[in-house]
C-alpha cells in the first residue's frame, strides 16, 4: 500500500515538473493563436475560440524569413558538413598516425577548450574585416569549420575501434584513406551522428556571432532576425509567438526524431573528463 | 607495431590530415587567443589602420575604474551564484525522480530536455511575453496565490531574478540527462551491500548515490559555471537590446560586447575578455581543489 502510494506520488511530482517545463511550449503556441485582443484577456485564454492560423502566414510575411530562414539553413549545413570533415580527418591522424609533435599539439588544443570563445570574437571580428569577409556568408561560416570539441570526440570513438582491423586493412593494401572512409566512418556511424546533431543545434541557434558580423537585413540568420523582428512587432505578441515557434520548431523535429544519439552524444562527450 | 616510432614520412602524412583543421584553428582559435592578450595591452590603437603606438596596463586601470564594469562583474556573479547551485540541485533531485519512473519515461525526459534544444532567443522572447507586467502568465500565477505583480523586466530590483530563473528552466534538461547517465552507472552491487549491512533509503543514498554521483556533480557544476559567466544570448533577446532595466542585468560578456560593438573600444573590450578568462580559470581551479577533497572517483 505505502508502495502504491510513492509511486502515486512519484508520477504526481513528476508530471507537475513536466508541466512546468512545457508551460513556455504551450503559452507561446497558444498565444500564436489568438487574435489580438485575446492575448490580453485576464485570466488568460488557454484554446483560443477560433484558431487564428493566419497569424502564421502574417508573421512571416512581416518580415523577411523566408531569407532567414535560408540563411540559417546554407549556414548551417556547410558549417556542420565542413567541421565534420576537417574534424574526421584530424581525429583520424591524432587516433592512429604516428607524427612528431602528436603529444604538444593535442595538448594545445586541448588548452584552447579553456578558454572562453567570446574572446575570440574581436581579434575574428579584425581578421575577417581584413579580408573582407564581414557580412558574408564567409564570416558566418569559416571560422566555425573547425571545432576541437568534434575532434575530441571523434578521436575517442577511432579510439575504440579494434586497432586489428586497421593493421588487417592495410595487409589487404587499403590505404589510410580508404580504411577511414569505408571501415572507421562507418564503425563509428552513432557518434557522428551525435556531434553532427549537436553542432546543427548549435549552428541553428547561435547568436551573438552572426549578430556581430552581419549588417544587412538579407544576411541575418534566423535567430538575428527574430531579434530584430521585435522592434517591427511591437506589443502584437501573437505575431512574436508565431514567429519564435516557426524558429524553435525544426529542432524540435530534429530532436524528436535523433534524440537517442543526442542522449548518447551529450553522455559520451559531457563524461570524457 | 604499436609503439611505432614517427618518421618523417609518418609525420608529413599526419599533418597532411591534419591540414584543414589547422589552418582554421591557427587563424581562428590560436592566434586570437594570442592577439586578445595582445590587444588588451594595446594602450594607443586605431582600429581602422590596425595600428599600435603604445602598449601598457591603462586598459586594466580603466576597467578597474569603471563602475559599469564593476557593476557588470557583480551582476556576472550573482548570476552564476544564483543559477549553478539550484541548477545542479533540482536537476539531481529530478534525475533521481526520473530514475524511478518507468512507465512513459521517454516521454518525460523528452519533456524535460526539450529547452535545451530551442533557440535562445525565441524562447527569451517567449519569456519576455511570460514576463509582461499586466498581460504575463508570471504575475497571473503569483495573482492565484496571493502575491503582488511584480514588473519583472523593467524593476532593477527583479530583472536578474527574471533572468536566472528563465536560465534555469534552460539549463536543467542538460544536467538532468547527465545525471540520468551518472545514475545508470552505479553499481547495483552497492546498494544490495548497504541494504545487507542494514541502510535503510536515506542512508543508502548519502553514502552510496552521493559519493558515486560525485564526479557528474563536479562536471556539471564546472559547466554549469564556464556556461554562467559567459550569459549573453539571453539577456539580449530577454530585454530586446538593452542589458536590463539601468544596467541591473549588464554581464562581463554584456560589456565587452557593448565596448567592442557600439563603442569601438577594442582594446578595453579585449581586457575585459582577459578578465573573464582569468575569473573562469580561478573558479574552475577552486571547485578543481575542492573536487580533489570531495569527489571520489
Amino acid at each position: 500500500m505505502a508502495k502504491k502510494i510513492s509511486r502515486i506520488l512519484l508520477y504526481v511530482i513528476v508530471t507537475l515538473g513536466a508541466i512546468t517545463m512545457l508551460i513556455p511550449f504551450l503559452w507561446m503556441v497558444s498565444t500564436s493563436l489568438k487574435t489580438s485582443p485575446e492575448t490580453i484577456k485576464i485570466p488568460p485564454v488557454w484554446i483560443p475560440k477560433v484558431l487564428q492560423w493566419h497569424n502564421y502566414v502574417e508573421a512571416f510575411n512581416a518580415a523577411p524569413f523566408a531569407r532567414y530562414f535560408i540563411n540559417s539553413v546554407i549556414v548551417t549545413v556547410v558549417t556542420t558538413v565542413g567541421q565534420l570533415f576537417t574534424s574526421i580527418l584530424a581525429a583520424f591522424a591524432f587516433s592512429r598516425l604516428h607524427f612528431w609533435g602528436k603529444n604538444l599539439l593535442f595538448m594545445l588544443f586541448l588548452g584552447t577548450m579553456m578558454i572562453p570563445g567570446e574572446m575570440l570574437i574581436i581579434p575574428n571580428f579584425v581578421t575577417l574585416s581584413k579580408i573582407g569577409l564581414i557580412d558574408h556568408y564567409g564570416a558566418l561560416i569559416v571560422p566555425w569549420l573547425a571545432s576541437f570539441f568534434t575532434v575530441f570526440t571523434l578521436r575517442q570513438a577511432f579510439q575504440s575501434t579494434p586497432e586489428q582491423i586497421y593493421y588487417a586493412a592495410k595487409m589487404d593494401g587499403a590505404t589510410d584513406w580508404k580504411y577511414l572512409w569505408t571501415v572507421l566512418v562507418p564503425m563509428s556511424k552513432s557518434t557522428i551522428t551525435a556531434v553532427t546533431v549537436l553542432s546543427v543545434i548549435g549552428s541553428w541557434n547561435s547568436f551573438m556571432w552572426p549578430l556581430i558580423v552581419t549588417n544587412s537585413e538579407n544576411m541575418r540568420t534566423l535567430p538575428v532576425g527574430l531579434q530584430a523582428f521585435t522592434t517591427d512587432a511591437g506589443t502584437q505578441y501573437q505575431l512574436l509567438m508565431a514567429a519564435s515557434t516557426f524558429v524553435i520548431i525544426p529542432m524540435v523535429i530534429v530532436y524528436i526524431f535523433l534524440q537517442k544519439y543526442i542522449i548518447a552524444g551529450i553522455s559520451k562527450a559531457g563524461l570524457k573528463g | 607495431m604499436i609503439n611505432e616510432k614517427p618518421t618523417l614520412k609518418s609525420s608529413l602524412k599526419a599533418y597532411l590530415y591534419l591540414l584543414p583543421m589547422l589552418v582554421i584553428s591557427l587563424t581562428f582559435n590560436i592566434w586570437p587567443i594570442i592577439s586578445s592578450f595582445l590587444m588588451s595591452l594595446y594602450t594607443k590603437y586605431n582600429f581602422y589602420t590596425d595600428k599600435v603606438d603604445a602598449m601598457g596596463f591603462d586598459n586594466f586601470v580603466y576597467l578597474w575604474n569603471d563602475p559599469d564594469f564593476h557593476l557588470a562583474v557583480r551582476n556576472t556573479l550573482v548570476f552564476v551564484a544564483g543559477v549553478v547551485p539550484v541548477t545542479v540541485i533540482l536537476s539531481l533531485i529530478i534525475a533521481l525522480l526520473l530514475n524511478q519512473v518507468k512507465w512513459l519515461s521517454g516521454f518525460f525526459r523528452t519533456v524535460y530536455f526539450l529547452p535545451f534544444v530551442t533557440s535562445t532567443v525565441a524562447i527569451a522572447m517567449v519569456w519576455n511575453w511570460i514576463y509582461h507586467s499586466d498581460y504575463g502568465l508570471m504575475n497571473y500565477f503569483m495573482g492565484l496565490v496571493g502575491l503582488h505583480p511584480i514588473n519583472w523586466l523593467t524593476d532593477p530590483h527583479w530583472s536578474l531574478l527574471a533572468l536566472i530563473i528563465m536560465s534555469i528552466w534552460k539549463n536543467l534538461g542538460f544536467n538532468i540527462i547527465l545525471f540520468l547517465v551518472g545514475l545508470n552507472n552505479i553499481d547495483k552491487g552497492y546498494y544490495q551491500a548497504a541494504e545487507i549491512d542494514g541502510a535503510n533509503a536515506w542512508q543508502r543514498f548519502w553514502n552510496v548515490t552521493i559519493p558515486m554521483i560525485s564526479p557528474i556533480t563536479f562536471l556539471v557544476s564546472v559547466n554549469g559555471v564556464i556556461g554562467s559567466f559567459k550569459v549573453f544570448d539571453q539577456i539580449f533577446a530577454l530585454f530586446q537590446g538593452q542589458p536590463g532595466p539601468a544596467n541591473a542585468d549588464l554581464t562581463i560578456v554584456y560589456y565587452l560586447y557593448q565596448k567592442f560593438y557600439t563603442e569601438y573600444k577594442y582594446p578595453i573590450a579585449a581586457a575585459s575578455g582577459v578578465i573573464l578568462f582569468f575569473l573562469i580559470l580561478l573558479v574552475t581551479l577552486v571547485q578543481l581543489w575542492y573536487s580533489r577533497k570531495h569527489v571520489h572517483y
